[in-house]
């Protein structure tokens, strides 16, 4: 195992994390606090509470989710898609690593970043309302499991894209609205039963009602379902960047 | 001696259709600067793409210092650097913080000393904390050095390394590349300048569409091929070359001033006849010079030939 390669992309990726704190971090803050402010106190005023929750404090798992799903697809594949477009992978291909070191130095980045803002938006959503997790050791998991199966989904979107704007295509126009209807800022079990069941279609719904049980015991599907189709998609991306990295597609002509 | 690159029946097919490479066969020996000539499009950057691993070859094996590029690929890859012919490089980054990457990248733990010396080696040093988006070409070039000299490479490949360089920078580039040659690095370079292969190459290998047609010591590439020309100015102008002279195939001026002669560069004994028919027709002469056909001339030749 090439650790100092692994270390190398992943300190690198970090640099740039870093380098761009304000667009970084600060941007997630105030969007956070946006939300806030309009949903807590336009909706929340209205909204006594949802399942014996305060909205504010229902609304946070959704938000940290949200953020967590649009900041590891957009690390991870901005991550590996510059150095394509730069003509930087040369560098990579031609080094002694490993797919595997490779997808953990750029994915594990990746990760780590949208894990550190969700951790900031969770701090954040602290100073706005009162909060309390009920399963913190289910929570980080979740919080990892999310963290790292959107990074190796972007991972794959950053090789599979071949200009800018197929980048932000799966992110602006599936994984966002996905993320809305998942139910970040309501319970399922609020929609017409027709629509309750067409939301069970969505796989964020699994992932945000298993990360809300975490905060709160309770959850609109089965926490070991939500486990379940987590764990399905990890697989699912880990096969997806198997395969490319096995045939090269993107990568070697 | 066993070569530190061995290319057995190498071909290669893109995806289009493109046949770039056709059954080369190449050996490259340890300490030597070998130096890869041909015109655009002939294969010299995807041969060099297949060996460092960033294209894969349809057919055919390659070995670097006996470990199999694919199979022992990380054996294989630890003992190339590379500088490709784009200038390619993390616009935002420093000197310092892409050219540690780089030797991270490779499997080397940090070493500071090691990097200071090669930049300050390529007069980097006072720009280690430059973004390399402020630099210039040529800086940028030389950064690309730097990167694949961070960790330490026993075989070298330049992809045009002194393309759109200032002449300071070749020279610089020529220096470096003889001193990396007398720690005992193997250097591959393509070059479209032929005075840069001629001044730098032990050995010279010429490919075209796809297939390598010479593989030559260079000093013996010029004796070979190469020819030489002896130009006599005369005392008196002649009409037409004397029939006397008629077997040494000799062309005069259009002023009839200037007879010159063509020979090979084998050690010619025509030139000694040459002399005494001269004296016999009674031509003299009140000056003369040699020239050398180039390299360069030699490989122009070369491609035409086989067109």
């Amino acid at each position: 195992m090439n650790w100092f390669a692994v270390r190398s992309i992943y300190g690198f990726e970090m640099a740039r994390f870093w380098r761009t704190a304000l667009q970084s971090i600060v941007a997630p803050v105030i969007a956070t606090s946006l939300y806030f402010v309009v949903f807590g106190a336009a909706i929340g005023s209205r909204v006594a509470s949802v399942e014996g929750v305060s909205y504010g404090a229902f609304i946070v798992p959704g938000l940290i989710m949200l953020s967590l799903l649009t900041q590891s697809i957009a690390n991870a594949s901005f991550g590996i898609y510059f150095p394509r477009f730069a003509g930087t992978i040369y560098e990579i291909l031609s080094a002694p690593v490993s797919p595997l070191e490779i997808v953990l130095g750029y994915a594990g980045a990746a990760a780590s970043k949208s894990i550190l803002i969700g951790l900031i938006i969770l701090a954040t959503s602290a100073l706005f309302v009162p909060l309390r997790i009920e399963h913190p050791v289910f929570m980080v998991v979740f919080l990892l499991l999310t963290a790292v199966t959107f990074s190796l989904f972007g991972f794959l979107i950053g090789l599979w894209a071949d200009g800018f704007e197929k980048l932000q295509l799966v992110p602006l126009l599936v994984v966002t609205p996905l993320t809305f209807l998942g139910g970040s800022f309501y319970s399922i079990e609020m929609l017409p039963p027709f629509w309750r069941v067409v939301s069970l279609a969505n796989p964020v719904v699994y992932l945000i009602s298993g990360f809300r049980w975490a905060f709160f015991g309770r959850s609109d599907v089965s926490v070991g379902v939500s486990f379940g189709m987590a764990f399905l998609f990890l697989a699912l991306c880990l096969a997806g960047v198997t395969w490319i990295f096995r045939t090269g597609y993107r990568l070697k002509s | 001696m066993q070569p530190i690159i061995s290319i057995t029946n190498l071909s290669k097919v893109y995806g289009t259709g493109l046949k770039a490479l056709t059954d080369i066969n190449l050996d490259i020996a340890k300490g030597e600067i070998f130096a890869l000539l041909g015109p655009n499009g002939a294969g010299k950057t995807t041969l060099i793409s297949i060996v460092c691993g960033i294209v894969t070859a349809s057919e055919g094996r390659i070995l670097a210092d006996g470990h199999d590029i694919t199979k022992d690929y990380r054996a294989a890859r630890s003992l190339i650097g590379l500088v490709p012919q784009e200038l390619t490089t993390d616009a935002f980054e420093t000197v310092w913080a892409t050219t540690s990457f780089s030797r991270g990248l490779f499997g080397l733990k940090p070493d500071p000393a090691h990097i200071e010396r090669v930049l300050r080696d390529l007069s980097l040093w006072d720009k280690k904390d430059s973004r390399i988006m402020t630099l210039s070409g040529g800086m940028k070039r030389r950064v690309l050095i730097a990167k694949a000299l961070s960790h330490e490479p026993k075989i070298l490949f330049l992809d045009e390394p002194t393309a759109g360089v200032d002449v300071a920078l070749r020279q610089d580039m020529w220096r470096l590349v003889r001193g990396l040659r007398a720690k005992g690095v193997t250097i591959i370079l393509t070059t479209h300048y032929i005075d840069e292969a001629e001044e730098m190459a032990d050995r010279v290998g010429v490919i075209r569409k796809g297939e390598i047609i010479l593989v030559e010591d260079k000093v013996e590439l010029m004796r070979k091929l190469g020819k030489k020309q002896l130009t006599l100015q005369l005392d008196a102008p002649l009409g037409q070359v004397p029939s006397a002279l008629a077997a040494h195939h000799l062309e005069l001026s259009g002023d009839g001033r200037e007879l010159v002669y063509t020979y090979d560069t084998k050690g010619d004994a025509g030139l000694t006849v040459l002399l005494a028919d001269l004296a016999a027709a009674d031509i003299r002469f009140r000056d003369l010079h040699t020239s050398q056909s180039s390299l360069e001339d030699i490989f122009v030749d070369l491609v035409k030939e086989r067109a």
